[in-house]
């Protein structure tokens, strides 16, 4: 029998829960030496953890565990730009995903790492060099707060080729060719500010493709959009939610028309409009919208949600999980009509992904 | 030898490494290369691009704040400090 392994990478470190039931979680951690982990995700090949780290003393590595987190090796070997490169310079590593047999690692500034060997070693497969909007993206000063660079991996499922990347405040982009070159996918997208480019500007927060990778849905800065072509355009869908605004986002893994959101306050506070935690959630690709909140905190719970702080699981009745930004886990095993906080109290949640171990 | 304090969060990185150890070597990024030759990215954890030291690490050679180049006594001593640094 398999069971449910849930990775919290947190702003002290890794946890790693595990529950035979969805129900009772045993916790572990904090793992990878309490350093700050913007990602971590169990890759369902080779059974290895990876949490993408950046500690404010000793920099960015990304962690591995091929023991569902007994034991944990760092690597940065190979993480950074080549001195002289432009005022390129690696704050921090935002993302990783190991998928066809590579590990693919995101970055700030932004650039894309990838290795083939385990994360052992990594080597720099683009820094979007001649895009529009490069110069801008890598300056500090006009990044939005968190600086996370290159936030996103999307690794198409069967194509080793093709991906999506987000740079963070700037554009998706889709590549065909391993990443030799990028198109921005954001034609229809809304954008409520100038911009420099037509193409570029446009702040994408989160995109979770359904299972055929043609359905996708978009958490915007300005609005929830659906995109029916692989996210070559967009239509805005945010009709029925409270606000336009938020991060985290999932999709349900058996009907691409299901999807979920947790809708934030736009302003300052970024956190659950009126204090009260809610998942929403459409069963028709965004024609209609439901609220639910049954278990969850419904007074003065002003708690906010990152862009990877929720998943979804793949059982025939989904499971749900999201953490928040002050550290309490939620779940759900029945597709959100209900929910319960698990695991404890943790520090700020920024990521959370489940996978299944046999 | 050079006598080499390090701050506790590095042991950990690295099975084997202690928190005081003697090296022998010129100059401040010397003794660095010496503990990345028996510990691999080693160097990483104290070292960005440039070189240079990573911002909220400080060293001190015989008491004065040090830089990579800072040269090394035969009884030096270096102490590596891990700024105060996050929340």
């Amino acid at each position: 029998m398999s069971k449910s392994v849930l990775l919290v990478g947190t702003r002290k470190g890794c946890f790693v829960l595990e529950s035979e039931d969805r129900r009772d979680w045993a916790v572990r951690g904090p793992h990878c030496e309490n350093w700050p982990v913007y990602h971590a995700v169990l890759d369902d090949d080779s059974g290895t953890i990876f949490a993408a780290a950046a500690s404010e003393w000793h920099g960015s590595a990304i962690w591995r565990s091929a023991d569902l987190g007994e034991t944990w090796e760092h690597s940065s070997e190979g993480l950074g730009y080549p001195d002289g490169d432009g005022d390129l310079k690696l704050s921090k590593v935002s993302n990783v995903r190991p998928a066809h047999g590579r590990l693919l690692v995101g970055a700030e500034s932004a650039g894309l790492f990838e290795s083939t060997d385990g994360g052992k070693t990594f080597s720099l497969m683009t820094t979007l060099e001649g895009e529009e909007g490069r110069e801008a993206w890598n300056d500090p000063a006009q990044q939005p707060p968190g600086h996370l660079g290159l936030s996103a991996i999307i690794p198409h499922p069967s194509d080793a080729e093709r991906f999506w990347i987000i740079v963070q405040g700037f554009s998706l982009f889709e590549t065909t060719d391993g990443g030799k070159t990028w198109a921005p996918r954001n034609k229809g997208l809304r954008r409520d500010w100038p911009a420099d480019y037509e193409d570029i500007g446009f702040c994408v927060h989160k995109v979770a493709p359904a299972s055929d990778f043609e359905r996708m849905y978009q958490q915007n800065h300005v609005g929830m959009h659906r995109s029916d072509d692989g996210g070559k355009s967009w239509t805005e869908i945010t009709e029925g939610l409270p606000t336009e605004f938020g991060f985290a986002a999932a999709t349900h893994p058996h009907d691409r028309d299901t999807f979920y959101v947790i809708p934030l306050d736009p302003g300052h506070g970024r956190t659950m409009p009126d204090g009260k935690v809610a998942v929403w959630r459409t069963r028709d690709a965004g024609s209609s919208w439901q609220q639910l909140d049954r278990g969850l905190p419904q007074e003065n719970a002003y708690v906010g949600v990152l862009r990877e702080g929720m998943a979804i699981d793949d059982h025939d009745t989904p499971g749900l999980y999201f953490g928040t930004s002050t550290g309490q886990l939620f779940a759900s095993t029945d597709e959100g009509e209900s929910w319960s906080q698990i695991g404890g109290l943790f520090p700020g949640i920024t990521s959370v992904t489940y996978a299944s171990v046999d | 030898m050079a006598e080499l304090h390090l701050p506790a969060t590095l042991p950990p990185l690295f099975p084997g490494l202690p928190r005081e150890l003697d090296v022998d070597a010129k100059t401040v990024s010397e003794a660095i290369d010496r503990l990345d030759e028996r510990w691999p990215g080693f160097r990483d954890r104290l070292v960005e691009a440039g070189p240079a030291l990573r911002p909220h690490i400080n060293v001190y050679v015989d008491r004065s704040r040090g830089e990579l180049d800072t040269e090394l006594a035969a009884d030096s001593r270096v102490d590596v400090i891990a700024a105060i640094s996050g929340g």
